[in-house]
């Protein structure tokens, strides 16, 4: 509202935003627009071990990108990388959803109780997590192995993360533990926007429990479930620290890799940056347009 | 399910004290003893997941010996901290420190003035492009750093800056900006501009009652987005992991992986590991009670209003 009477005092055009937007954006065309570019760039073109040399790379035209679509390794990682995010996003959003309405449900000292080791797990950098969950799961002397065993079943000098399937629920694992805070308390906050007042008038008119839940409850806090199932799948899709710590504990990497840690081999690895820069741009690609529909809902509150 | 079916049998006893039976007003007859079985769920819940940040806590305290036991010990009541004086004195986690220090110090800074400037600009002005710089904002915000790490590590290698906290702060500041500008976005709009045309009528200029008026009531905003770029700096690791690749320009979670890898090579001391991943997380779980309600409603902003 106070928006619209400045758009009158400012209709005279003025320098002054300009020069107060110029040094954002120049650090973001530095840190962000140039790699970008290049990266585009260098994705049409040879750029090896020769080109680090000084070689001057040569163009490929769409070759990378031909020859990326015609690896059946790269479907490979594309196809684990999709299923595992949709698969850690799902689950994340489940109990996240679960364990707000069981908030909502309980009295104010559980649910501070709840809250705060929800705020601690949340709060672990992603590094110390890492480092603590690959204690949990030693194989030698992990909790985890320890309390399985006492449970009757035979877990003694297991390696969880030999495998690749158990390297992947070890990985699941951990992400939705360090993910159901933010959606837990997230739909929780909305959870708590809508007025007991409606649910009190649908009751009167005799709506059963369940009715009230799906007919008011879940309508009114769809936005706020749409959003953190698409930050959740935006976020799961660049899971890279989480796999690459998990794989330092000598996993085959070629089993594990997502698509973060199979730019970070090609680049980093094999020098193919040509390569790297290719798939790269399919992952931001691929970002973007699940990116645009929630910059979408965030404009809406800046019209 | 059966949880949620439960919580809807549990919700008519009001969100009071469960104590109080002239509170359960409808159909409250099973409802105590559902709510009980709830609360009950809900602690345990709260166990689990404190459980790893316990767990760390609790072995930092206590000697290899009894972490090779085949038994765990679960609470250290023979606990020292010479783990953490271990860690402490050992190579590595000083410089690591200081580095870490460093790169994140000085990116909150120069995050803060350019977000600042930026948001000013989005809340106070209306100007041509103005849409588009938002809309670029919000995007790049997206942009993960596993699609461009490679190439920024290229761009800062041109630079000749590897391994140098002026590289590594310009992709740190590069990456935090977008986001700081929309939070702080919202902060600069909540204060109305009729206070400072107030201040106007009373004879201030423009900048002086933008100084003495919005700018203290800006604090808190400028708090909450100083602690959010100081949490994405200190935990950073993917673009650190390419840039920062000499052991002596190693920021604490580059550190910790080696540190891990160090000891991994022996058998591992669990003790001083864990006492080093206390050490990097204890000041990111303080900053992060901090600010934990505002970046969750500006990650929000706009749904959570309905």
């Amino acid at each position: 509202m106070a928006l619209r009477s400045q758009t009158v005092r400012h209709r005279r055009p003025s320098r002054v935003p300009y020069l107060l937007i110029t040094p954002a954006i120049a650090i973001l065309a530095l840190a962000m627009g140039y790699p970008l570019v290049w990266q585009l760039i260098t994705s049409t073109q040879r750029f090896g071990l020769a080109q680090q040399f000084g070689k001057p790379p040569e163009s490929v035209g769409l070759g990378n990108y031909v020859t990326l679509f015609t690896d059946s390794y790269l479907w490979t990682v594309v196809g684990r990388s999709i299923a595992f995010c949709l698969v850690n996003a799902g689950v994340t959003v489940l109990i996240g959803v679960l364990l707000a309405i069981l908030m909502k449900a309980i009295g104010t000292a559980p649910r501070l109780i709840l809250q705060v080791s929800m705020l601690l797990a949340w709060s672990m950098p992603v590094v110390a997590a890492m480092t603590v969950w690959r204690w949990l799961f030693d194989w030698n002397r992990g909790v985890v192995n320890w309390v399985l065993t006492r449970g009757g079943v035979d877990f003694v000098g297991h390696n969880w993360l030999e495998a690749p399937l158990s390297f992947f629920f070890v990985a699941t694992t951990v992400i939705v533990w360090m993910s159901v805070p933010f959606v837990a308390l997230s739909v929780y906050a909305g959870l708590t926007q809508v007025p007991d007042e409606v649910i009190e008038a649908a009751q009167i008119d005799g709506a059963n429990g369940w009715q009230r839940f799906w007919t008011i409850v879940v309508p009114m806090v769809r936005p706020v479930l749409m959003i953190v199932l698409l930050l959740q799948i935006i976020w799961d899709l660049r899971v890279f620290a989480q796999i690459k710590l998990l794989q330092d504990a000598g996993s085959t990497p070629s089993e594990t890799n997502l698509l973060g840690t199979y730019i970070f081999q090609l680049g980093t690895g094999s020098q193919d940056f040509g390569m790297a820069s290719a798939v790269s741009v399919f992952v931001l690609a691929l970002t973007v347009a699940l990116s645009w529909f929630y910059v979408r809902i965030l404009l809406k509150e800046d019209a | 399910m059966s949880a949620l079916a439960a919580a809807r049998t549990a919700r008519p006893a009001a969100p009071t004290a469960p104590s109080r039976p002239g509170r359960s007003r409808r159909s409250g007859r099973r409802a105590r003893p559902g709510r009980a079985l709830l609360s009950a769920l809900a602690i345990v819940v709260a166990l689990v997941w404190v459980f790893p940040v316990y767990w760390m806590v609790n072995s930092s305290l206590l000697p290899n010996v009894l972490l090779q036991s085949t038994r765990p010990t679960f609470v250290p009541l023979d606990g020292s901290v010479d783990n953490y004086r271990a860690v402490l004195t050992g190579s590595g986690f000083g410089g690591a420190l200081r580095m870490s220090l460093t790169v994140t110090l000085l990116t909150v800074a120069v995050v803060l003035v350019f977000a600042f400037l930026a948001a000013l600009a989005i809340s106070r002005f209306r100007f041509r492009g103005r849409t588009t710089f938002v809309l670029a904002v919000l995007l790049v915000q997206m942009l993960p750093a596993e699609g461009l790490f490679i190439a920024q590590y290229k761009l800062i290698g041109s630079l000749n800056l590897l391994n140098s906290v002026l590289g590594v702060t310009i992709i740190y500041v590069g990456a935090v900006v977008p986001f700081t500008v929309w939070m702080l976005r919202g902060f600069v709009a909540g204060v109305p501009i009729e206070l400072e045309e107030a201040a106007m009528v009373d004879g201030l200029s423009r900048f002086q009652a933008f100084l003495r008026i919005t700018f203290p009531l800006l604090a808190p905003g400028l708090v909450a987005s100083g602690v959010y770029a100081f949490l994405q700096a200190w935990n950073e690791f993917t673009v650190a992991l390419v840039i920062l690749q000499s052991d002596s320009a190693s920021t604490l979670p580059i550190w910790l992986r080696s540190f891990l890898q160090a000891s991994a090579s022996r058998e591992t001391d669990w003790g001083q590991v864990m006492a080093a991943s206390t050490l990097i997380a204890v000041p990111v779980i303080i900053f992060f009670l901090v600010v934990q309600g505002r970046m969750t409603s500006g990650l929000m902003s706009g749904a959570v209003k309905g």
